[in-house]
């Protein structure tokens, strides 16, 4: 049964004033997230837009604990925090490991591999924004094909996104899901879940960012749920092996109203030198991908 | 208290039960590797309370000791070589982050090429990472250090690395004095982290920091970059002294004093003295001996603190001596050994007193080093009349291409 929206807790845990971009999905996901997960979670993070989020010394606006680790190292962190609080008889705490792309697809993967076969009690979230947005817009390994960013300034980038949630799957963690900031009680329905379930968790989160995707900032929410909305993203979760599809994701697949991608790229200037013939190969692979999706969700 | 005969890596690893660490971080390296088996082996036999973390590499190792340490856990890990230079970020994250972390290092050369033999390049190119080095001339000496270590570093709250070196220390037998848990218990209580998680007063800790200082929501000034280094550097200034008073308190508690930074042998008269670390202490006392048999009246210095670099007590120990023969397994490419360099500057300003230091690089990559060898460096350290005389380079002591 899905949260409404009256029932979410009303207590904050950022407070009004971080130093994120404006029209940043990252405190929307990052707020809900918090009020999932309660005053007893210990977020630990490395180099990107969330250290910004979180502020300068001496203050922040963030009211859970956190501790800041190197670019490579958040699930080590994660895992040391998980075994530091085993080890002195803290069971009540949360251990939120919270990290981008950069740090999760690329340099943070063998961190992340390893705490993940330990089955390591924790949550894992990687906030994907699609680039190293934190340094200025540079290409990731989640870059789709077809952006452009500041290292694939002239040809855009060639190749696909890496499929990371499968790479995490194959980990078998104890619940993985996909989310994005634009359905705030997705999200939050997916990490009050996660919570009260032990071992490894891994959440894909789309965070949409106006600053490097090249979209005006009151449109956050829309190109989110455009992701969405053309199956660029899907939202599903895998909890015990069983899949299933939750939120928006399910309704498309019950009425079979996708939209065509186009829709989405065209809105953003990272994919400004998209030509036809790439945005229909970029429809047929999301097609693709919706299909084996679909199909294993049982339509 | 009992005698043990045991490696220096069983030592290690009963010196970490001892001292009831409470998280450990294991990743295997030759000749490091038998150090987080003996622990496994306490931790799944019940002989020790906790957390084995098998971790994927040792960037993670330090990763998760780090943030255990910060949330109030006594954390363990071991490594050597190219897994401490792996290291290498998270060592000056530790020491930034003030986690008293003790980590023994079994020193191994540094590839490539490849070797797994002994010498000290791998802990010297950590030197500058804020993590005091503290340097092992036998088993019953890794033991005690690490105990020391502990008390030390949570005092400072600094990270100590034990450096021993490897195979001729980790992997060899010796009598090893084991004092009882209660004494151990005694003199290192646990670990209470000067803040403590509380979500009523939630933290964030190592945030960015700017520059300068910066007023917080009390209106207080906060320290910038700067002023945190600073803050680091003090506190290994003060380890010098903090070290001596918990070693003469050690003495006092086990029998074994660790109050002088420096191992002494035959200093008082000594026309040359062989100003060394580790093992080769021993090898340069056995030297020592030999040479007074041929009228040649040698000493020892052996230096057991690296860093904080104990450098009034080097002036103490060597002023007196007129050449100096700087012997070491590590060397600073481009100019000289790393021990031969803070030698010479620790004795700048001594003027007319100043020791005409020779320079010599041994046994690199388990390059046998004999006490006849040592003999023939202070024969040719003799020659050196004056300053000039001797080389301004380092001396490699080899007699292959």
């Amino acid at each position: 049964m899905p949260t409404a929206l009256m029932d979410l807790p009303e207590k904050e845990y950022i407070l009004p004033g971080t130093r994120t971009c404006a029209g940043c999905g990252l405190p929307i996901a990052y707020r809900h997230i918090l009020k999932a997960l309660g005053p007893k979670t210990i977020v630990t993070l490395p180099a990107c837009c969330l250290t910004i989020l979180h502020g300068m010394y001496p203050k922040t606006p963030v009211l859970v604990n956190a501790v800041n680790n190197v670019f490579g190292g958040t699930a080590a962190s994660a895992s040391g925090l998980a075994a530091g609080l085993k080890a002195l008889g803290k069971d009540d705490y949360v251990v939120l490991a919270m990290a981008g792309d950069g740090g999760t697809f690329d340099m943070g993967i063998q961190a992340l591999s390893g705490a993940a076969e330990r089955q390591t009690n924790f949550i894992y979230v990687c906030y994907d924004n699609e680039a190293y947005m934190n340094t200025g817009v540079q290409r990731s390994s989640a870059t789709p094909s077809g952006a452009i960013t500041t290292t694939t300034p002239v040809r855009p980038k060639e190749q696909p996104k890496k499929d990371f949630i499968q790479i995490m799957e194959a980990h078998h963690p104890a619940y993985l899901a996909t989310t994005c900031s634009s359905y705030p009680m997705d999200l939050y329905d997916k990490f009050s879940k996660a919570r009260h379930i032990q071992g490894t968790r891994f959440i894909h989160l789309t965070v949409p960012c106006p600053a490097g995707w090249g979209f005006p900032t009151r449109e956050t929410i829309k190109i989110g749920r455009l992701a969405v909305e053309t199956g660029v993203i899907v939202l599903y979760e895998v909890e015990n092996g069983v899949f299933r599809l939750t939120g928006k994701s399910l309704s498309l697949a019950k009425t079979r109203r996708k939209r065509p991608v186009e829709d989405y790229l065209k809105r953003q200037a990272r994919f400004k030198k998209m030509t036809p013939e790439q945005m229909e190969a970029f429809q047929k692979e999301v097609d693709a991908r919706w299909e084996t999706l679909l199909a294993r969700a049982g339509f | 208290m009992a005698a043990q005969i045991l490696t220096g890596n069983q030592t290690a690893a009963l010196a970490a039960k001892l001292c009831r660490v409470q998280v450990v971080a294991a990743y295997p390296i030759t000749p490091q590797s038998k150090i987080p088996e003996v622990l496994s082996e306490y931790v799944e036999r019940g002989e020790l309370q906790a957390e084995f973390v098998r971790v994927e590499s040792e960037h993670s190792a330090m990763g998760v000791c780090i943030s255990a340490s910060l949330v109030g856990a006594r954390a363990f890990t071991a490594t050597a070589a190219n897994g401490l230079a792996y290291m290498h970020e998270q060592l000056h994250w530790a020491a930034g982050a003030r986690v008293p972390i003790v980590m023994p290092v079994t020193n191994r050369g540094l590839g490539a090429p490849w070797t797994i033999l002994n010498d000290m390049q791998d802990s010297i190119a950590q030197r500058d990472t804020g993590w005091m080095q503290l340097y092992c001339q036998n088993n019953q000496e890794i033991l005690d250090q690490i105990i020391l270590g502990y008390k030390v570093a949570e005092r400072l709250l600094v990270p100590v690395m034990v450096c021993f070196d490897g195979f001729r220390l980790s992997h060899t037998m010796m009598p090893v004095d084991v004092p009882d848990q209660e004494a151990v218990d005694a003199f290192l209580p646990p670990f209470t982290p000067p803040y403590q998680l509380d979500p009523e007063r939630p933290i964030n800790i190592n945030p960015v920091v700017m520059t300068d200082p910066l007023p917080g929501s009390d209106g207080r000034l906060h320290p910038g970059y700067m002023g945190i280094r600073r803050r680091l550097q003090e506190a290994l200034e003060s380890a010098v002294d903090v070290i001596a008073e918990e070693g003469r308190i050690f003495g006092e508690r086990f029998g074994r004093s660790y109050e002088h930074p420096i191992i002494e042998y035959q200093l008082d008269d000594a026309e040359i003295v062989f100003v060394t670390m580790g093992s080769l202490g021993s090898e340069a006392s056995e030297a020592c001996d030999l040479l007074r048999e041929q009228g040649i009246r040698a000493g020892v210095a052996s230096l057991r603190v690296f860093r904080p670099f104990p450098k009034q007590a080097v002036r103490d120990s060597l002023c007196r001596a007129p050449r100096l023969a700087v012997v070491e397994k590590a060397i600073s490419y481009g100019l000289e050994g790393a021990l031969a360099t803070e030698i010479k500057a620790a004795l700048y300003g001594l003027n007319d007193r100043q020791p005409i230091v020779a320079n010599y690089i041994v046994g690199l990559g388990g390059k046998d080093v004999k006490p006849s060898d040592l003999c023939d460096i202070a024969r040719q350290a003799l020659t050196f009349g004056r300053h000039e005389d001797a080389p301004s380079h380092a001396i490699w002591f080899s007699n292959e291409i």
